[in-house]
């Protein structure tokens, strides 16, 4: 982004322009008050007491607001929205029907909204990740349908026949999530199995979301910024390939844990393929290093290149924790732990928002034809930056302290809470960081959203005075 | 890839492998899961729970228990128990064919009671000839594989979960956190409604170092009528109300109560045998299958 005024959008940015907006702002909203249930969940380490008489913020009901927003209000629409820019240009194609993929937009809210009031009065559905109630998953699934209605028709009525990795990952995740949200809902709401078959669809559910979808809607966005950004052509076409097949392949096994009443063979087949997700993860590196990288690169002063370097380095972290973690020995000691809280963390926060955040940081502007200050964007990078380590890197320690002392029964409970409980008290300012950025976020989109609101009523405002005179004379 | 319906077909492979292998698969083999016998007794397990104790399920559901408490217990082997039941006409004979056949066993047998467990032994092996050579002189002896690993040895369940032990959860909660205890076996550790309830209310009543947040909304403070009420928690301290008021639980907290009062696991079946030690555990089963 240079600081002299951007040229006017052309009209493929102007046809994103209405679905962005309604899709980018909201989730800018939900992202801060996510961002405010994480820290109600985490005021119970420091004093239970606090919150104890609120039925609202118990933690049993902020924990899963704070992640039913994230991956519902802030994620997921933010993933739609860059993707339909990226399936646009770089398809050369007008957005189709942008309106009704505005109104989709809404609609998503709406179900947002509902889904957090049912989880905040009792009514969550007591699966991880999936905690909306059934009425508001049906709200988000035809709001979802009627966005990727209009999107897929804008990807097969492309110009451009040629395709760029971008795409593969945004389709691929967009069936993905339609696929596994359908799935989970029905099987375990609507429908629901009976017994531990429902927990096998939930881990199941759970670690597609985190482990395929999350990669590939991030992706996307990694593998267009990273070139864009830095100057140079993405470095291998086949690497990408092979990555988008071997998370496909690898990570959609993910999600059974090691320790689980369900046969044995699910375990072990979840471990191995954890274990294998870090050849996609090695893969990343050496694309990421080999296009960004080099003596010719400016140092990265927190740019919007520096939130897809950063989230790109961290989603390969995330991945050989995760390997690490699901090997069977280690598993005795981090499984039921604040370790896998910490992974999981870095890869919603440190990957996710962040790659999330370049894409709107590299959008916005160009299809509102309006700069966001750099100064902005930077002050956002240095709070959730260190924010994201600092959130989940302690918890990575502690999850440690206490499953050593968990795997061993002379120790006494209490001890195994107290050994990890400074490191998640020193977690919670990283998460404090994290929401200040947040609302730096907030005031970052939302008044660039606003501004251009302001001065389309204005000019309709001048025109429509200058229109008036014209008919009576006629 | 050149073409959009490429990447599709890639997504659709391997997202219907996955699909097949931990959702269809475990359907076809668990979905129609029926109540097995617990061994040897022969009593179906699981039983379906009461009315309050489902009401209370769909409690612990809405208050979100399950991130901090899990409901499953792992296994890591087994030990073998050798137990004396009786000691016959001669005890030091007896005595001296078990320091023969497991000196270590011997080495803490005072014999002045049975039944008495002896030990721990390496295998069943070891075992059985320790029981021949209690048998050959005199006495009985009867031998115990228990399972063992960290969960066990805490007490938060006596054998490892199984599938079996969620067939009627109207949602299945197994938990991956513990930043509280497992609660599994919550019903038996725990066996006290009042306990339970005074936890419920706040934690540190009976827990004084507990991190557990309290539930004091299911819980309903008010002026004593004519006579205190019967389920009125006995208070005392910071804790206790204004003086003339009472706290009394709610509908909801007697049957989150019964629900918790309601989890155990400890029915031996074929798949997860546990071999009751002699005395309490009997009973334990029946209970268990209420
Ligand atoms: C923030 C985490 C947290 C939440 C949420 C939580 N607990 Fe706990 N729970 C604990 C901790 C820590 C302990 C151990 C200290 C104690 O006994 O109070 C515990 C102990 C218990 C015990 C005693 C177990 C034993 O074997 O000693 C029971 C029963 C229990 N909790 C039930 C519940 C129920 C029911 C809920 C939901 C309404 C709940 N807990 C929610 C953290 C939590």
């Amino acid at each position: 982004m240079t600081a002299t005024t951007l040229p006017s959008p052309g009209p493929i940015d102007r046809s994103c322009r209405s679905p962005l907006f309604a899709l980018f702002g909201g989730a800018a909203g939900w992202l801060a008050l996510s961002s405010a249930f994480g820290l109600a969940a985490a005021m119970t380490f420091h004093n239970p007491a606090l919150l104890a008489g609120c039925s609202v913020l118990t933690f049993g009901r902020a924990y899963p607001a704070w992640a039913h927003l994230f991956i519902y209000g802030f994620g997921v629409p933010t993933a739609l929205g860059a993707g339909l820019w990226l399936l646009a240009r770089l398809g050369r194609i007008k957005a189709m029907n942008p309106a009704l993929i505005t109104v989709g937009a809404k609609l998503w809210h709406v179900g947002v909204l509902v889904g957090l009031l049912g989880i905040v009065t009792g009514d969550s559905s007591g699966f991880e990740w999936l905690e909306l109630p059934r009425y508001a998953a049906v709200i988000l699934f035809l709001a979802f349908m009627l966005m990727t209605v209009w999107l897929f028709m804008t990807f097969s009525w492309r110009a451009e026949p040629r395709l760029y990795p971008s795409q593969w990952f945004v389709l691929a995740a967009v069936f993905w999530f339609i696929w596994i949200f359908s799935t989970a809902v029905f099987l375990l709401q609507m429908h629901p199995v009976r017994g531990v078959v429902q927990a096998a669809v939930a881990w199941w559910f759970a670690g597609n979301l985190l482990n395929v979808w999350l990669p590939l809607a991030g992706l996307a966005v990694t593998f267009y910024v990273l070139p864009k950004l830095s100057g140079k052509p993405l470095h291998s076409y086949y690497l990408a390939l092979f990555i988008f097949v071997t998370v496909a392949l690898f990570g959609s096994w993910t999600g059974m844990p090691v320790q689980a009443p369900l046969p044995a063979w699910m375990g072990i087949f979840s471990s191995t393929a954890a274990a294998l997700m870090v050849v996609p993860a090695l893969a990343l590196g050496i694309l990421v290093v080999k296009t960004s990288g080099g003596g010719d690169q400016p140092p990265c002063f927190g740019g919007v290149l520096c939130f897809a370097k950063f989230g790109a380095f961290m989603l390969i972290l995330a991945t050989l924790l995760a390997a690490v973690a699901a090997c069977p020995v280690m598993a005795r000691v981090t499984e039921f732990t604040w370790f896998t809280e910490g992974q999981v963390l870095l890869r919603l926060y440190g990957f996710f928002a962040m790659t999330l955040f370049a894409a709107v940081y590299h959008i916005l502007p160009r299809i509102s034809g309006r700069e966001i200050s750099p100064r902005r964007v930077r002050a956002h990078f240095w709070l959730a930056m260190p924010g994201s380590l600092l959130l989940a890197l302690p918890l990575l320690a502690g999850g440690v302290r206490q499953g050593l002392r968990l795997a061993d029964a002379a120790v006494p409970f209490q001890e195994t809470a107290r050994a990890a409980v400074l490191w998640v008290r020193i977690s919670t300012l990283g998460e404090t960081l994290i929401a200040l950025g947040a609302l730096v976020y907030l005031a970052n989109v939302g008044w660039l959203i606003l501004s251009h609101y302001r001065a389309l009523l204005k000019r309709e405002m001048t025109d429509a005075l200058a229109w008036q005179p014209v008919e009576v004379k006629s | 890839m050149k073409s959009g319906s490429l990447v599709f077909l890639t997504a659709f492979v391997a997202l219907a492998f996955s699909w097949t292998g931990f959702v269809l698969v475990p359907q076809l083999q668990l979905g129609r899961l029926e109540a097995a016998k617990t061994v040897p007794a022969g009593d179906a397990y699981p039983v379906a729970r009461s009315g309050q104790a489902r009401q209370g399920a769909e409690v612990y559901r809405s208050l979100g228990c399950v991130y901090c408490h899990s409901r499953q217990i792992g296994q890591q082997g087994t030990t073998v128990e050798v137990t004396l039941t009786s000691v016959g006409t001669n005890a030091a004979n007896v005595l001296s064919a078990i320091q023969k056949a497991a000196p270590h066993l011997a080495a803490t047998a005072s014999l002045a009671s049975v039944p008495q467990v002896l030990g721990q032994v390496a295998d069943t092996a070891l075992a059985d000839d320790a029981v021949t050579a209690i048998a050959e002189a005199g006495g009985e002896a009867t031998v115990a594989i228990l399972p063992d690993g960290p969960d066990i040895r805490r007490r938060w369940g006596r054998r490892r979960s199984v599938a079996q032990d969620y067939l009627y959860d109207p949602v299945v909660q197994p938990g991956i956190r513990r930043f509280g205890p497992d609660l599994t076996d919550a019903g038996a550790t725990r066996a006290s409604a009042e306990w339970q309830l005074l936890h419920l209310y706040a934690p540190k009543t009976v827990v004084p170092d507990s991190t557990m947040p309290g539930y004091p909304f299911l819980f309903v403070e008010r002026k004593i009528g004519k006579t205190p009420a019967p389920d009125a928690l006995p208070l005392s301290g910071t804790f206790a109300p204004p003086d003339g008021h009472e706290v009394v639980p709610t509908e909801e907290a007697q049957a989150l109560v019964a629900y918790l009062l309601s989890l155990r696991a400890d029915a031996p079946l074929y798949e997860s045998p546990v071999t009751p030690p002699p005395a309490p555990a009997t009973n334990g089963v029946a209970v268990a299958t209420k």
